[in-house]
């Protein structure tokens, strides 16, 4: 039974098709990447399985459930979330209030325990706050929850959205590049810090990646979109003697050749 | 050792300040003084069991004794405790939600014309049977009622608005307040609901109930002497409970939910936060808030008409929240009470002085640039004709060097409640 199933999935922006006809399957305990030139929507992607976009076109289903017309919040719910490409932290916020604000949906208080039942709140409340720390502590960043986020510098802000979207407990992981801007090493870090994520605090992770030593390094299986189209599929050493991916990243001509070699 | 130092300073700083007020009943710098004594409260770094008894010794206790004295200094402490209360309301929605109101003193008129169309004659023009006004204690149940109102008005003005964001946002709740402004302007005919730019008059004011107490304890009770310090202590039961609201939903997911919108939606909602919900509960808390202060208006001025309900009120708000510092609750109750404490004394207070100097007479010689008669300062001088254009300056100046605000949110202090014990530092 995979996790998450999409069938035909086709979104269009004016005359601009972004999405053409999608089909994608994630299985269970799976890291699965997403790849493709600039501009092929692979983000696209991303905003309709979260629910920012609607698509025009195709199914979605989660752990057999159809997504289709679910708001984002819902969404999240039932347990798909993500990071952004371009960092979208609370800036004005602390580390901490921003993990806090990932476990919106999973802290069980309604507005009638918030107004008149004090106890009850403190009692979620140091609940929440000990658990966001533990995340917090997983991608490393245990002592600087105080801070203001927009105080973090780049690479902290990358793992800062890690834990924010693992702290709302989603079963599938939704990674934009999340290696952006990191050197070999901090990498590396990322790498094994999403290995492990997989069976202990999500079910299965999709990213979208440029870096391929991070591609090819941890991923099961890898999707190739190119001009909206998905253009290959399979392991990643399956994918990368692939002629039309090959084609899509270099160009067709005499070169082509080279990179295969 | 340290904190008996402080706490021995605060207490005689107050107390020489009541004597002062005492001792020189129309002076305003005396009161300004005393006032400033509970910024002093707030900055001591005293424990909080110690802030708040000297909070409620100052408010609780001397507040009213000095009111007896004067009711000006009662009717200054109400319209503070008024304004305090709109702003905390308008608070919620700009300073944490992030969504600009120009039009928040519409759900301030909406309370108050809801008590004072039921609580006044008003009512029977369109209600047959003579059942109005409604008896006193009835003001105790339009409390209520206007808290309802004001979240109902505030859930429709929320409902249309919600995909807006800044500039029409703003627009629209311009133009609610003055469709709000208007129909209380024109609703006297077909069917005579608001009298109309008449205004509204008398409207009951809430029963003295303890007024037996009062004989028993062997004072003789004056509805002229009570009705000040009845008010006085019913704004600020009024503004404890808001406070206490506040505080419990910004330390709550509510509070950060509201905040996650302000500083980014889109993440905001993919993190799972219901933004729908989140603002139309932002909208109906602060319209609450607004209302619920409305009613308590109405009963005080026992007149209403349209015009205490203008744009620019609704501009002073905003320009309290904003002095203050959005999102920060110490703020906006300090920017509420700087503003009208601007407005109703410290303009007029260095008016007074300047027609002093006037009359006095005295020919004021310097030494190059010649001699001054001070009684040819023109009339024009007045600093109370120039509030609006003092208000601007200090706007303006605030927004080039402190556009945080007086008191700006503290960092991490909203998690406070969140993080005693278990998370100290490393």
């Amino acid at each position: 039974m995979a996790l998450l199933e999409v069938h035909g999935l086709t979104k269009r922006f004016g005359g601009l098709v972004a999405l053409r006809d999608v089909d994608l399957i994630i299985e269970e305990s799976n890291i699965a990447a997403l790849i493709g030139p600039n501009g092929a929507g692979k983000t696209t992607l991303f905003n309709i399985l979260t629910g920012l976009y609607r698509a025009d076109q195709g199914k979605i289903r989660f752990q057999s459930r159809s997504l289709s017309g679910s708001s984002p919040d819902q969404i999240t719910r039932a347990g798909i979330c993500r990071t952004f490409q371009n960092i979208r932290l609370f800036g004005e916020m602390t580390v901490l209030e921003n993990v806090l604000v990932g476990m919106h949906s999973r802290i069980p208080l309604s507005l009638s325990d918030v107004l008149f039942r004090a106890s009850r709140l403190r009692a979620e409340e140091r609940q929440a706050t000990a658990k966001a720390m533990e995340l917090l502590g997983l991608v490393g960043l245990q002592g600087s929850e105080g801070v203001w986020a927009r105080q973090l510098s780049y690479g902290e802000q990358r793992r800062l959205e890690v834990a924010r979207a693992l702290a709302s407990q989603p079963r599938l992981l939704l990674l934009d590049e999340p290696s952006a801007g990191m050197n070999p090493s901090e990498a590396q870090v990322l790498m094994s810090l999403l290995r492990n994520l997989v069976g202990t605090h999500v079910r299965s992770i999709l990213l979208i990646e440029h870096n391929m030593r991070v591609v090819m390094g941890i991923s099961d299986r890898v999707t190739v979109l190119d001009h909206g189209e998905k253009i290959a599929e399979g392991t990643p050493d399956e994918v990368r003697i692939d002629a039309r991916v090959i084609e899509a990243y270099l160009g067709r001509g005499k070169w082509a050749g080279h990179a295969q070699g | 050792m340290k904190n008996w130092f402080f706490n021995a300073g605060l207490a005689g700083y107050i107390g020489l300040t009541s004597l002062l007020v005492y001792s020189f009943p129309r002076s305003v710098s005396a009161f300004l003084l005393f006032e400033a004594s509970l910024l002093l409260i707030y900055y001591a770094p005293l424990s909080r069991a110690a802030k708040l008894s000297f909070t409620a010794a100052v408010l609780i206790v001397l507040m009213p004794l000095l009111g007896t004295l004067d009711g000006y200094y009662l009717e200054v402490a109400i319209q503070i405790g008024i304004f305090v209360a709109l702003a905390l309301g308008l608070n919620i929605v700009v300073g944490f939600v992030g969504l600009l109101n120009l039009g928040f003193v519409a759900f301030y008129a909406i309370g108050a014309y809801l008590w004072a169309i039921f609580g006044s004659h008003q009512a029977n023009a369109f209600l047959p049977g003579g059942y109005f006004p409604l008896g006193q204690a009835w003001f105790f149940v339009f409390l209520l009622l206007g808290i309802a109102a004001g979240a109902l008005t505030g859930i429709l003005l929320g409902l249309p608005v919600l995909r807006l964001r800044g500039d029409y946002l703003a627009i629209v709740t311009l133009g609610f307040a003055e469709v709000v402004r208007a129909l209380v302007n024109n609703l006297d005919k077909p069917i005579n609901l608001t009298n109309g730019p008449k205004g509204i008059t008398p409207i009951q004011r809430p029963p003295l109930f303890f007024q037996p107490l009062v004989e028993f304890l062997g004072f003789k009770p004056d509805a002229a002497a009570l009705y000040p310090l009845y008010f006085y202590f019913l704004v600020l039961i009024l503004l404890l409970a808001i406070i206490l609201v506040t505080r419990r939903l910004e330390n709550s997911p509510v509070g950060r939910a509201w905040k996650a919108i302000r500083e980014d939606e889109i993440a905001a909602v993919a993190m799972g936060v219901p933004v729908v919900w989140m603002k139309l509960l932002a909208f109906a808390v602060g319209a609450s808030f607004a209302a619920a202060v409305g009613v308590l208006f109405a009963a005080k001025q026992v007149f209403i008409n349209p015009e205490s309900f203008t744009f620019m009120e609704s501009i002073g708000v905003l320009a309290m929240v904003i002095l203050g510092g959005m999102g920060s609750i110490p703020g906006a109750i300090l920017g509420a009470t700087v503003v009208t404490i601007l407005n109703l004394q410290l303009l007029k207070g260095l008016s007074l002085w300047l027609n002093g100097l006037r009359q006095s007479g005295i020919i004021l010689s310097l030494p190059l640039l010649g001699s001054f008669d001070l009684s040819q300062i023109p009339a024009q001088f007045e600093p109370a004709k120039y509030e609006r254009m003092v208000f601007g300056l200090i706007i303006i100046l605030m927004m080039i060097f402190r556009p945080q605000g007086f008191l700006p949110p503290r960092q991490g202090g909203s998690t406070k409640l969140t993080t005693g014990g278990d998370t100290g530092e490393k």
